[in-house]
């Protein structure tokens, strides 16, 4: 078993990088942390690494807007690096403000003549929310996902509204099945009256806080169009260990978390 | 040139800022019918800007295209600020005060040079445009919403500046402050006047030391002795002499702390000999235990109660921040892991029109210190686990907010040891002009002139510069490359470097010191309370690698100095020699502080209770009264779960809003092992006996702990004492009498107390309408914060019921107290006795249920507390989604408990609901060794009625789900 090299790369105000490399090792991958800086000094260094993760925290405070900062820094530095990057077929994802960093660059919905299609905004209730969600994900498109049909995992964030600049951006990314993973009903609560919703709905189909932050669609991750570039909100690193569930006292115990499988499918695709 | 970028939602997307502002104008009563609309904005300054290139910063930098719009103008140009946007509304632009931290604009100001483009200075701005509100009223609404005097200033219409202020250049000038020369009066005036807030004793000494070296001080050399001495630096009345005398006789303590509370963890310490656990006590920043094989963990609460009540968001901002730096710089630097926040505020539902002058609606203050707490806790990725919110109108004026933090360090990082020769290197945040006179401020009472006074006491963090710093530290402690470390808190550098330079003297070079701005005097960037910065003792061979490491990661290190085995501490701003103290004296010098204090016990009233068949009313609105109702608002506001090692969240249950007696988490990721984290504070009964007070609030912090499997043979507590005045010998009595009970409770069960702070002086003082001067001191407060550990955390167990046909046992004997109790509350009943604990059995009971946890006996366990049986029973079945049925007469109780109110709300100490399987009830009952302790009362029902008899007679019944709504009822507060 080959064990795939991931690169975790943090900015000032990452703070998920620690647990992030454990979910990766729990999963079988050999992880380094690295400090923007390094890779602006030299960008040749992904090189080394199968794996790209942003992890979650507030890069740069989100001075200005959540993962502006640091989005900004990689489409101005290392647009070409990373596209380079994904062309070679490997991985990359983004957590939370790694989504939101993603989502900045052009690497999971690329800028076009109209300027960026999609964004993560403030979310309805106006100020930040930690709180479990459970989620249904697509498995067919999207590398991280292949095999996960439902999971349940925390989400804590100000800024996860997903908004597309108009329906028709929103029509044409969810017919290219790039909205793999939504939020669902029944937090949780009673996991047996869980209620699919359907891919085409554009308005939130979940009442809060069921779908956290108004988002459209319930959309919490999306993927790019080769399904290797995974951005999502909820945190799948606060869920390999079954101690980290809100409700692992009373419900029959699982051997893993849910959130390791997102881990574990990215090791897996490269053996 | 001076350009104004206002950014606003786009056509379609919410105004959220405008909404919020219009409802809390109509909540504050200020104005009904206002309409808003907001921006963000940013000034942008720089002499080679063009239009062009301000534009492409706004779009490629500052908006979110897909949900915003950008409107880019020269400042002063015509009609700026309405044009277009709301014709016909006044225009009002917020901006902070120069020299207020702006961490946006730096960031900002940071990544414009990735676009090619260099302004000199950005700042960031808020802008409304208000219609349907008189000018007064708008004026109003700025005062009293819209900024805050103390950090920001408000223009009224167009904006017209020129420039933004930073800086001017500083110009040097030694100045000494004549005192050799001053009467009694003029010293006391000195002591006002100057902000030093030092006692006529002291200001004698002073004179006295000056007189001897036949010189004038400078003034930094004042205020160096000042911040030394201040109540926040040395505890000075607590650590000092006091004669007190009680209903027993009187005693007389040389230091009073030592011979209290230190003495209880020596005793325990000098008991457990070679299997001793703790590490370091009341020495450090904070206090250390044993953790594991390789790990110790750190715990330290701090108040930040004044700048809280003048700035609530920055105080409780940098509250935070500051005991977050505490555990950065105990020892060799620890890692925080996760934080507590307590808070103390004045009723949420005050009429605005009974606040005292100088006073912020305790609603704004509860709003602005849950977002301060939010921000920099968030930033920081250090999850918030554990917390309480009490409300008392005497907290009006003098709100408290504790910050705890709780870090990991590895065992051979525990010490730390400053070297003669070491360099003094200040790594972190730039020295500003903010947070002046802190540490002397604290350390007098509040006024309703205050603000005016002590605008410059208010900082503002920024926590993502800690985090810089805190990245660097644990790289740097592990490769060794310091000899010692600690924060700059209250005092700023004066007490960091005059601390860590006690016992071999430091030389400092003020000037090196990296400013926010020009036109900081020497004395200003000494005692700066600027954020974010630590000091470190670095051998002269490693500082290149520190300076290396640090300019790796983007944070700054300077050398300002050097520790000097000259026994002095000397100050230079360039070739100027600015003082020449003594440490002895600095530090060894303060005389001592005597102070009387008296305790009268108060006379016991019987509490007459009402006589009534059915409670239920009772019950719904002891759950829905302010103390005992869901704090779900807030908590969900922190994020409880960064790091990964969430075990037990603050809420639990079927539906994840049953609120948990303690969190615990696994701080080593891959290791079973917990620490698991608890509190208690009792306010209410501090009115009755602050003894009782204090053992309650111990006792309620380990049976948190308890409840969800901590051993109680490992926890260890904290005191935060928050008293009034202690110059009142009354006032002082109490908190002596308060100590007396944590020197027995904590002996008794074994629980060392292992750090602790104080912040006396908690008054508010102002001038009613006729012109009397009225003061509010705040009700003794004494927080417990307890920290336990648990050897697997697959062993915890929660408070929600889990099984409908399990078995309801009640551990720990019931008895008539409901003096202070919520039941009284709701009722308006005074008297009663106030709960005592009994801490022989409390350590035997706490054994008990330890062993039935630790044994997988018990499916669930609360503590019973606020509103007693019935509020915990509630509570259960509530977060379990199921009923349940008993019958409270068979608890264990006193033999002269009958009443059913005492039954159902008595706030006994050491008590525990326990769900136990039917068939584990027989192991369960022979963990106890006193059989009448524990109890079974009933069963789990798989309906949602909660039913509670009493002698056969029903005295509660309700659904669940209506209990949960009056729980819930003050959400969103």
């Amino acid at each position: 078993m080959v064990r795939p090299r991931i690169l975790i790369l943090r900015a000032p105000g990452t703070n998920c990088d620690s647990e992030t490399a454990h979910a990766f090792e729990l999963a079988g991958g050999v992880t380094e942390l690295m400090h923007v800086n390094r890779v602006l000094e030299k960008a040749a260094r992904l090189r080394d690494f199968q794996v790209l993760c942003i992890p979650g925290g507030f890069s740069y405070g989100d001075d200005i807007a959540a993962g502006r900062i640091f989005g900004s820094q990689i489409q101005h530095h290392l647009a070409d690096t990373l596209k380079e990057f994904r062309e070679a077929g490997k991985l990359i994802i983004g957590i939370c403000n790694g989504f939101q960093v993603l989502l900045k660059t052009n690497l999971l919905a690329a800028t076009d003549g109209a300027g960026p299609k999609a964004t993560l905004a403030a979310n309805d209730s106006g100020h930040f929310e930690a709180r479990w969600v459970r989620l249904v994900s697509q498995p067919e498109k999207c590398v991280f996902l292949s095999g996960v049909e439902e999971l349940e995992l925390p989400v804590a964030h100000g800024e996860g509204k997903f908004v597309t600049r108009d329906d028709s951006v929103f029509a044409r990314m969810s017919g290219a099945g790039q909205f793999v993973l939504r939020y669902t009903a029944a937090v949780g609560a009673h996991p047996e009256s869980a209620i699919r919703n359907s891919q085409s709905e554009i308005t939130p189909s979940v009442p809060y806080p069921a779908n956290p932050n108004g988002t459209r669609g319930d959309v919490a991750g999306i993927c790019d169009e080769t399904g290797r570039v995974f951005g999502l909100m909820p945190h799948p690193e606060r869920f390999v260990d079954w101690t980290q569930h809100p409700r692992w006292t009373r419900e029959p115990a699982r051997p893993h978390g849910d959130g390791l499988r997102i881990f574990e499918n990215a090791m897996r695709y490269f053996n | 040139m001076l350009w104004e970028i206002n950014i606003r939602p786009a056509a379609g997307q919410p105004d959220r800022v405008a909404e919020r502002l219009a409802t809390a104008a109509r909540d504050f009563g200020l104005a009904n019918d206002l309409r808003v609309v907001s921006a963000r904005g940013y000034l942008v300054e720089g002499d080679t800007l063009s239009q062009t290139m301000v534009e492409t910063l706004a779009a490629e930098l500052l908006v979110d295209p897909v949900v915003e719009r950008a409107n880019v103008r020269q400042v002063a140009s015509i009609a700026v600020s309405t044009s277009g946007i709301s014709d016909g509304a006044t225009c009002v632009t917020v901006l902070l005060k120069p020299g207020v931290m702006d961490p946006v604009a730096q960031s900002a100001l940071a990544a414009s040079s990735d676009l090619n483009i260099h302004p000199a200075a950005i700042a960031t701005a808020r802008k409304y445009w208000l219609t349907g509100a008189s000018d007064a009223e708008i004026k109003a609404l700025g005062e009293k919403l819209l900024a805050n005097d103390a950090i920001e200033q408000v223009y009224y219409g167009p904006l017209e500046l020129e420039r933004l202020e930073l800086g001017r250049p500083y110009r040097f000038d030694a100045r000494r402050t004549p005192i050799r020369e001053l009467d009694d009066a003029g010293l006391m005036r000195l002591s006002r006047e100057g902000q030093l807030y030092l006692q006529m004793a002291e200001m004698q000494t002073i004179q006295k030391h000056f007189r001897d070296l036949d010189r004038e001080p400078t003034d930094v050399e004042l205020e160096t002795i000042a911040q030394t001495w201040s109540e926040h630096c040395s505890h000075k009345t607590l650590a000092g002499r006091i004669s007190y005398a009680d209903e027993n006789g009187e005693r007389s303590f040389e230091n009073m702390l030592k011979e209290t509370i230190f003495a209880a963890t020596t005793t325990i310490r000098q008991r457990l000999g070679a299997e001793d656990w703790c590490v370091s006590v009341f020495e450090d920043n904070a206090g250390i235990v044993r953790f594991d094989d390789e790990f110790n963990v750190a715990f330290k609460v701090e108040t930040h109660n004044h700048p809280s009540a003048l700035e609530p968001y920055g105080g409780a901002n940098t509250g935070m921040g500051g005991v977050i730096r505490d555990i950065m710089g105990t020892g060799m630097g620890a890692k925080p892991i996760c934080s507590t926040d307590v808070f103390c505020f004045a009723l949420p539902d005050t009429p605005a029109e009974e606040l005292p002058p100088g006073t912020l609606h305790p609603r704004r203050v509860m709003h602005g210190v849950v977002e301060g707490v939010r921000d920099y806790g968030n930033r920081m990725g250090i999850p918030t686990v554990n917390g309480a919110v009490y409300f008392d109108s005497r907290y009006l004026g003098n709100p408290l907010v504790y910050c705890g933090n709780v870090g990991l360090i590895p065992r051979d990082k525990s010490f730390k040891q400053v070297q003669p020769g070491d360099l003094i290197v200040a790594v972190g945040g730039r020295t500003g002009r903010d947070g002046i006179h802190g540490a002397t401020f604290s350390s007098a009472e509040l006024t309703s002139q205050s603000e005016q006074l002590s605008g410059g006491a208010v900082q503002i963090g920024n926590a993502i510069e800690e985090k810089k710093v805190l990245d660097v530290l644990l790289v740097a402690r592990d490769r060794g490359l310091f000899n010692a470390v600690t924060d700059c808190g209250a005092g700023g550098f004066s007490s960091a470097v005059g601390e860590m330079g006690e016992k071999i003297g430091a030389e400092v070079h003020l000037h090196q010191a990296p400013l926010k701005y020009e036109g900081l005097s020497y004395t200003e960037i000494w005692i700066s309370e600027a954020q974010e910065r630590m000091v470190l003792a670095v051998p002269e061979k490693n500082w290149k690698a520190i300076e290396e490491l640090c300019r790796s990661e983007g944070v700054e290190s300077t050398v300002i100095g050097r520790f000097v085995p000259s026994g002095r501490l000397h100050l230079y701003y360039r070739e100027h020699c600015v003082a020449d103290l003594d440490m002895q004296f600095l530090h060894k010098g303060r005389p001592p502080v005597v102070r009387k204090a008296t305790y009268a016990a108060r006379q016991s009233r019987p509490l007459n209770l009402p006589d009534k068949e059915n409670y239920t009313e009772d019950l719904l609105r002891i759950l829905a009264s302010p103390n005992v109702a869901s704090k779900e608002w807030i908590v969900r506001q922190y994020d409880h779960e960064v790091q990964g090692g969430s075990v037990i969240k603050p809420f639990v249950g079927v539906a994840n809003d049953g609120p948990s007696d303690a969190a615990v988490l696994r701080p080593v990721l891959g290791s079973r092992r917990g620490i698991v984290i608890g509190c208690g504070m009792n306010p209410r009964f501090g009115d009755f006996d602050p003894y009782h007070m204090a053992a309650s609030a111990i006792d309620e912090a380990v049976r948190n702990c308890v409840a969800v499997g901590a051993n109680p043979a490992r926890i260890a507590i904290l005191d935060n004492f928050c008293w009034g005045d202690c110059e009142r010998a009354e006032t002082l009595g109490g908190l002596v009498r308060a100590a007396l009970a944590c020197h027995d409770v904590s002996i008794a069960l074994g629980t060392p107390f292992i750090s602790g702070k104080d912040s006396l002086n908690n008054e508010f003082s102002y001038q009613t309408s006729d012109g009397k001067r009225q003061t509010i001191a705040i009700p003794p407060s004494l927080l417990i914060s307890a920290i336990g550990q648990i050897d697997d955390v697959a062993r915890c167990v929660t408070m929600d019921f889990k099984q409908a046909g399990n078995v309801i046992y009640i551990v720990g004997e019931t008895r008539n107290e409901l003096g202070g109790s919520h039941f009284a509350l709701v009722n308006n009943l005074t008297g009663g006795t106030v709960p005592t604990v009994d801490p022989q059995r409390a350590r035997r009971t706490f054994a008990a249920v330890h062993q039935a946890i630790a044994s997988g006996l018990v499916r669930a366990c609360h503590d019973l507390s606020e509103g007693g049986l019935a509020a915990g029973l509630a509570e259960m079945a509530f977060a379990g989604g199921l009923g349940a049925r008993v019958a409270a007469e068979r608890m264990p109780r006193a033999a002269d408990l009958n009443h059913s109110a005492a039954i159902l709300f008595s706030e006994s100490n050491t008590r525990f609901i326990c769900e136990v399987e039917p068939a584990s009830v027989k192991r369960f009952e022979a963990c106890f060794e006193d059989p009448t302790v524990c109890q079974s009362i009933g069963s789990v029902q798989s309906n949602t009625t909660l039913e509670i008899g009493i002698n056969d007679r029903p005295a509660i019944a309700a659904d669940i789900a209506e209990l949960k709504r009056a729980w819930k009822t003050l959400l969103h507060a």
